[in-house]
């Protein structure tokens, strides 16, 4: 076993407190070890951005962070933005716009798409793709999620 | 084996760290994090992660250079002002990488310091005639930026140096630079090749040209038959096929899962001619 670091950060709001190998990915820390499994394991290569999270209000694939590097810093995962009601335009347009089947993209979509509309509020059709590039989803063809996000955003073009 | 994990607040904690030996730093990590755990990168005893490290991160213009923190990510090139006004071709670069969540975390530095041939911000670090400054416990030393490969993956930077600035000296007035890569997907390709011009215009053609390719040697390279040949000429067609002749000949690509020998060498053909005649039309 690799040497274990303790760490403590926030996640969605609480602080936590937890005992680590150092060569451990934020992504394998949050399911494996919180038993937090609203992030995704897609691809673990940081292709398929299933596992995104928010690190200091920044989107990352939390499979390519070291889980020693969320100390000291504020996390949101999928349970925390939806937690949050003023994130409920986000869910209603995604679920108004069909933009959910299978769901395995779903919560890696929504945190990305919550980075994106915090960055641009409203942003047009070009944004949403450009933001959402390092999101892969299998079933929807993406234009149903892009229509929601931009939904979401108060733009319909 | 990982016995040993420093989370350096200063330089010197960091370059303590490493004058141990066998130590692996880690910045942004979407190269260190990906290369470990298929184990094609063995981490060393010591972990130093230099995210902290407050003097390595940020942007600034000093004298008649810009000096960027090796802990600028892709993202922040992306958007800071004094990269836009004077680097521009460094922010088109940025605006072509990965994904934003990669953008997000990747660094310049952990760019330069990963030395891959196909690294995107290394072609116009190029073009801008970029020197790198390291240092280590016995003090520092800088070197300019096409010195410090010395293979795929291999830098001349030695085990115990950081990598503490990258320095782009400010381009004279009447400067234009372009950068192109192609891979076969928009976003998240590793380039298959980029090509990079940059010059001064005058006269309906480039000055002081300066060429640069990615991901068709070893290291990213400079090419000179293709500067030559471009050097003070009017960019009419037949100087452009001309330029984009040498270009092809002077590249050394390898075959591998991405593309073979030959179609890089069209791809390069290609490049050069469609960077040339933007350039053309001002
Ligand atoms: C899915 C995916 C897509 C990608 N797409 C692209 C792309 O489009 N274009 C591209 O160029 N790259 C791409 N990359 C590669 C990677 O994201 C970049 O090379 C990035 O810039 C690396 O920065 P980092 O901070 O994450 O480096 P790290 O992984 O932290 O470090 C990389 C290397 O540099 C060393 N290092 C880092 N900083 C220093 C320092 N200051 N001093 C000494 N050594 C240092 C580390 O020890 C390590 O060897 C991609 C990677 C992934 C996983
Ligand atoms: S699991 Fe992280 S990007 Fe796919
Ligand atoms: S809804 Fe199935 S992968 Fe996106």
């Amino acid at each position: 076993m690799s040497l274990a670091v303790e760490i403590a950060f926030k996640l969605n709001g609480s602080p936590v407190r937890v005992s680590i190998p150092a060569t451990m990915t934020a992504l394998s820390m949050l399911r494996d070890q919180l038993n937090v499994t609203g992030t995704k394991y897609g691809c673990g290569e940081g292709e398929c951005g299933a596992c995104t999270i928010l690190v200091d209000g920044l989107s990352v694939n939390s499979c390519l962070m070291f889980a020693v590097e969320c100390d000291g810093r504020e996390l949101t995962t999928v349970e925390g933005v939806a937690a949050n009601p003023v994130n409920d335009r986000l869910r209603d347009a995604l679920v108004e716009h069909g933009g959910v089947q299978c769901g395995f993209c779903t919560p890696g979509m929504v945190v990305q798409s919550k980075w994106l509309l915090d960055k641009h509020p409203h942003p047009d059709r070009h944004q949403v793709e450009r933001g959402l590039e390092g999101n892969l989803c299998r079933c929807t063809g993406y234009k149903k999620i892009v229509d929601a996000v931009c939904g979401a955003g108060g733009s319909n073009e | 084996m990982v016995e040993r994990y420093v989370a350096a607040k200063t330089v010197e904690e960091a370059l303590e760290a490493l004058s141990g030996g066998d130590a692996t730093v880690v910045a942004g990590g979407t190269d260190v994090m990906p290369q470990s755990q298929a184990g094609r990168l063995k981490l060393g005893r010591t972990l130093v992660n230099i995210r902290r490290v407050a003097a390595l991160s940020g942007l600034a213009l000093t004298g008649d250079e810009i000096n960027i923190g090796p802990l600028t990510t892709v993202a922040d090139l992306n958007e800071h002002d004094l990269i836009r006004q004077h680097l521009p071709v460094l922010a088109d670069a940025a605006d072509k990488f990965a994904s934003p969540q990669i953008r997000n975390m990747g660094t310049i530095g952990g760019n330069v310091c990963n030395a891959s041939p196909a690294g995107d911000l290394l072609v116009p670090l190029l073009l801008l005639n970029a020197e790198v400054e390291l240092r280590s416990s016995n003090g520092r030393r800088r070197m300019k930026l096409q010195d410090f490969f010395a293979g795929p993956g291999k830098s001349h930077k030695k085990p115990g140096e950081l990598l503490t600035a990258i320095l782009a000296p400010l381009p004279k007035a009447g400067f234009t630079a372009r950068f192109e890569k192609f891979g076969t997907r928009p976003a998240l390709d590793i380039s298959t090749v980029s090509v990079g011009i940059a010059g001064v215009m005058a006269y309906g053609g480039l000055q002081e040209v300066r060429v640069a390719f990615g991901a068709v040697a070893p290291t990213p390279m400079r090419g000179p038959a293709t500067e030559h040949a471009l050097e003070g000429k009017k960019l009419d067609d037949a100087a452009i096929e001309a330029a984009a002749q040498a270009a092809m000949q002077e590249v050394k690509p390898i075959s591998d899962v991405r593309a073979t020998d030959w179609y890089r060498r069209e791809l390069v053909h290609n490049l050069v001619r469609k960077v040339l005649q933007d350039v053309a039309r001002g």
